[in-house]
């Protein structure tokens, strides 16, 4: 079940991952907006290079490697998507121009800012931190609840998964043979005992909530809460010189694109 | 014959949940892999019907190496009974949860009505043929799976934790039934670490803690070696702790069941009036 | 004091044509540590949810009779009212955690209540310890064994401070080490903090000796109640297939060829030291 390794929760902690989740996310939304307004190649290339320290501070190299190189196989897609396009329809039969590839490679690279941004976030942020966010930031607490839990039981639901497979092939059962109907139809024994054991473990879960005295109060109160300490005002503080720098240049100074600095 | 030669098994995730595991299991065979929950009984009869393949060394049954057949072909020998019947039961009548498997294993529309029949009835559950398997209580569904398994009269059968949530007479009929198995000259392999059903069923038992076999013997001499059965983190049966608190008055040590506690007991008081 | 008292009980599961249970009239005093066994299906559990209003607000179904608990009819009360005085801990750990991390489910009902954070923080970190979860309180559940898992659900419920816990068997999925943990949590619950305990077991072996009251159901009747050794001893019990502690059996086995303990032993320690003074006058 590898592809719900990404959702396990790991608990690690660094200065990153101790940062108020409302502050990374900010900051996360600085970086998109910047990448947004910027669409040559320089300032791009200065883009990646910023949430680096944070990857390297947090420790979260290798995780953060494989999604970038997931993201890669989409970067492929984009760059060519973008060059063949804008080739065919504007500068065919001509040689395809140095500055049309530099477009392409800047539209590739503010994608390649984007997931970085986000997977930083989501990398150095706890499930648990993140629900505890949404909760102090009003979102209702049924929400936030059933964001925690369904977190929770990713992982449960995969063992389960796993068990029910070896149960199912311990009778014989074959899930690569046959045509595609065939193979989807193999999947029958191995989703009805997962639903069902869903609506069960679902059912034994209300009971627990209501014997802990689930909606006694229409002011829950919290163990936990979200405050703000030097170092998230920092990165707020840093956040909005961004924006407000990026604005600025985006508005007032002419960005020249990598041809022409290399002209220079 | 199940040969398991120097088996080591780590999962995808890193944990090393086998080190070094050799053991023959013959024919006819009752036995009972025992320990605590973690300590690698499942994963290693897991190995038996091919479900795991091993990192390192071997499991031949009858002759077949494990690694090299499908999980389907090794089924048809090795029946594996799962903890839970939950994880299993997806058919809308018991009887055809209970062809399920036949038909899997490609046996003919005749051969599986009489088998299915043969199944049910063995189980005592004719009378649910045509209930759905949901319908039916937790010890019911427990025997519909039983039935699946048992249906394609496999020569090794294993059951994976079959007392979890049993009651008293429930075990007992489960022990009956593996009794009646095993005079069938079935193997039948139990893991647990309920100790007093073992206790009850004395079969050779294997002792594993933290991936590895710390003994195997004869249930009456490993669930009654207190420092063995303290390694494993499982506790003796009652009656050994009884005669374990005796043993200054020259009494057998070695006693797990309450009739032989009873013989020794009665031989003792009435030789000595 | 009586804790909890029901008074011609009588159940019926919405949908179901039978009663589940039938006419039952129990008194539990406060502090007791009661055993609640039968064979499977005989209504325990049903019993169970009687106790803290699940049964009939979660449910639905027709109740008929009384049920008081710490003073509180029952179906004049909300389950979130009951829940602070009587806690349920469940059979399956994995399903009653909720929370990414043990402190956080610890406070779940906590912070329901609308606990003040200080306040929180101290029951929180005192439930932790007597369940002797303390250093476990970051991790998630996800990393725990079965045996862990079901001491920080115990927590949850110790953390509300409720007069009554039951416990609906709560080690079937435990190994013997992991089971005994838990025993010994609750006989320290019982015994210390006076929380009447009531225990939902078949693992008669394990869990008789904490007890002092044993209370056994059949087909949704009660058919025994009263002191343990009584009542393992009795014929009904064997009838019904109860599995009495091997000590009891002994003894019993014993006392039909003519030997005769002095009482009738639940532990085997009493049982040994019951065989020392007849294998001495010999």
């Amino acid at each position: 079940m590898s592809m719900f390794e990404g959702f396990r929760f790991r608990r690690v902690s660094s200065v990153i991952h101790r940062l108020d989740p409302r502050v990374k996310f900010f900051f996360v939304c600085v970086l998109f907006v910047t990448a947004i307004l910027f669409s040559k190649l320089p300032p791009l290339i200065l883009l990646f290079f910023v949430p680096l320290p944070f990857v390297l501070a947090a420790g979260v190299q290798r995780e953060w490697i494989r999604s970038m190189r997931g993201a890669l196989f989409f970067a492929v897609i984009i760059f060519l998507f973008n060059f063949v396009f804008t080739y065919f329809s504007t500068q065919y039969p001509q040689l395809p121009s140095a500055s049309l590839l530099e477009r392409s490679l800047a539209m590739t690279l503010r994608f390649l800012v984007l997931v970085e941004s986000f997977s930083v976030f989501f990398l150095t942020t706890s499930p648990d931190h993140l629900g505890l966010a949404l909760e102090q930031s009003h979102v209702p607490y049924e929400f936030c609840f059933a964001f925690t839990t369904a977190v929770r039981f990713v992982p449960v639901l995969a063992d389960e998964a796993q068990t029910i497979m070896d149960a199912q092939k311990a009778r014989g059962l074959e899930l690569e043979r046959g045509n595609f109907l065939k193979r989807v139809r193999n999947y029958i024994p191995i989703l009805i005992p997962l639903i069902v054991g869903a609506i069960r473990r679902s059912l034994e879960l209300a009971e627990a909530m209501e014997s802990r005295a689930w909606g006694a109060s229409e002011k829950r109160t919290n163990l936990y809460v979200l405050k703000l300490k030097n170092a998230d005002y920092l990165l707020a503080f840093g956040s909005v010189l961004m924006l407000i720098f990026a604005v600025y240049v985006w508005r007032y100074v002419p960005v020249p694109t990598l041809i022409t600095l290399l002209r220079l | 014959m199940i040969e398991v030669k120097d088996l080591c098994f780590t999962y995808p995730t890193g944990v090393e949940a086998l080190k070094g595991i050799t053991l023959t299991i013959d024919d006819g065979e009752f036995l009972a892999i025992m320990g605590q929950n973690g300590a690698g009984k499942t994963t290693l009869v897991k190995h038996f019907n091919g479900l795991l393949k091993p990192t390192k060394g071997e499991v031949v049954v009858d002759g077949v190496t494990t690694g090299e057949v499908s999980v389907a072909q090794l089924a048809r020998k090795v029946g594996f009974v799962f903890q839970n019947p939950d994880h299993q039961l997806f058919c809308e009548t018991v009887e055809e949860e209970v062809a399920f498997a036949l038909r899997n294993f490609g046996f003919e529309e005749n051969a599986i009505k009489k088998r299915v029949d043969w199944a049910l009835n063995l189980l005592d559950i004719t009378q649910y043929r045509q209930t759905s398997p949901f319908m039916l209580s937790g010890g019911e569904r427990k025997r519909v799976a039983l039935a699946s398994v048992l249906a394609w009269d496999p020569q090794v059968v294993i059951l994976d934790e079959p007392t979890i949530g049993q009651d008293h007479q429930q075990k007992e009929k489960l022990r009956q039934f593996i009794v009646q198995l095993n005079a069938q000259k079935k193997t039948v392999i139990v893991v647990t670490h309920d100790v007093e059903f073992v206790a009850e069923c004395n079969p050779r038992v294997v002792l594993m803690t933290e991936g590895k076999i710390l003994a195997e013997g004869p249930a009456e001499e490993i669930l009654t070696n207190q420092k063995l059965v303290a390694q494993a983190s499982i506790v003796p049966p009652q009656i050994t702790q009884i005669f374990l608190g005796l043993s200054d008055f020259g009494l057998p040590t070695n006693v797990i069941d309450v009739h032989e506690a009873r013989r020794i007991l009665l031989d003792i008081l009435e030789g000595a009036s | 004091m009586a804790v909890i008292k029901t008074r011609d009980l009588t159940y019926t599961y919405p949908g179901a044509t039978k009663a589940s249970i039938k006419d039952v009239s129990i008194t539990i005093e406060k502090g007791e540590f009661v055993v609640l066994t039968g064979p499977s299906g005989c209504g325990k559990t049903t019993l169970c949810r009687c106790f803290n209003g699940l049964i009939p607000l979660f449910y639905g179904g027709k109740l008929e009779g009384e049920v008081v608990v710490a003073g509180c009819k029952v179906v004049e009360h909300s389950i979130y009212e009951l829940a602070r005085h009587v806690g349920l801990v469940f059979q399956n750990p994995e399903n009653q955690l909720f929370a990414l991390s043990v402190e956080k489910d610890v406070a779940f009902g906590l912070e329901n209540l609308a606990v003040s954070r200080d306040e929180m923080r101290k029951r929180v970190d005192w439930a932790l310890q007597i369940t002797g979860i303390e250093d476990l309180s970051e991790r998630s559940p996800h990393e725990l064994s079965g045996g862990q898992q079901q001491r920080v659900a115990i927590a949850c419920v110790l953390a509300m401070q409720p007069d009554v816990m039951i416990l609906d068997e709560p080690t079937s999925f435990l190994d013997p080490v992991g089971a005994q943990k838990i025993f010994e949590v609750i006989n320290e619950l019982n015994k210390e903090l006076g929380i009447t305990v009531i225990l939902v077991e078949h693992r008669l072996d394990l869990a008789s000796k904490y007890a002092n009251h044993v209370i056994v159901m059949d087909e949704g009747k009660v058919v025994l109640d009263g002191e343990p050794r009584g009542v393992f001893n009795s014929e009904k019990a064997r009838l019904i297939g109860v599995g009495v502690p091997k000590a009891t059996r002994l003894y019993q086995i014993l006392g039909e060829n003519g030997i005769r303990l002095g009482r009738v032993p639940v532990t085997s320690e009493e049982a040994a030291s019951l065989l020392r003074e007849v294998l001495k006058r010999d």
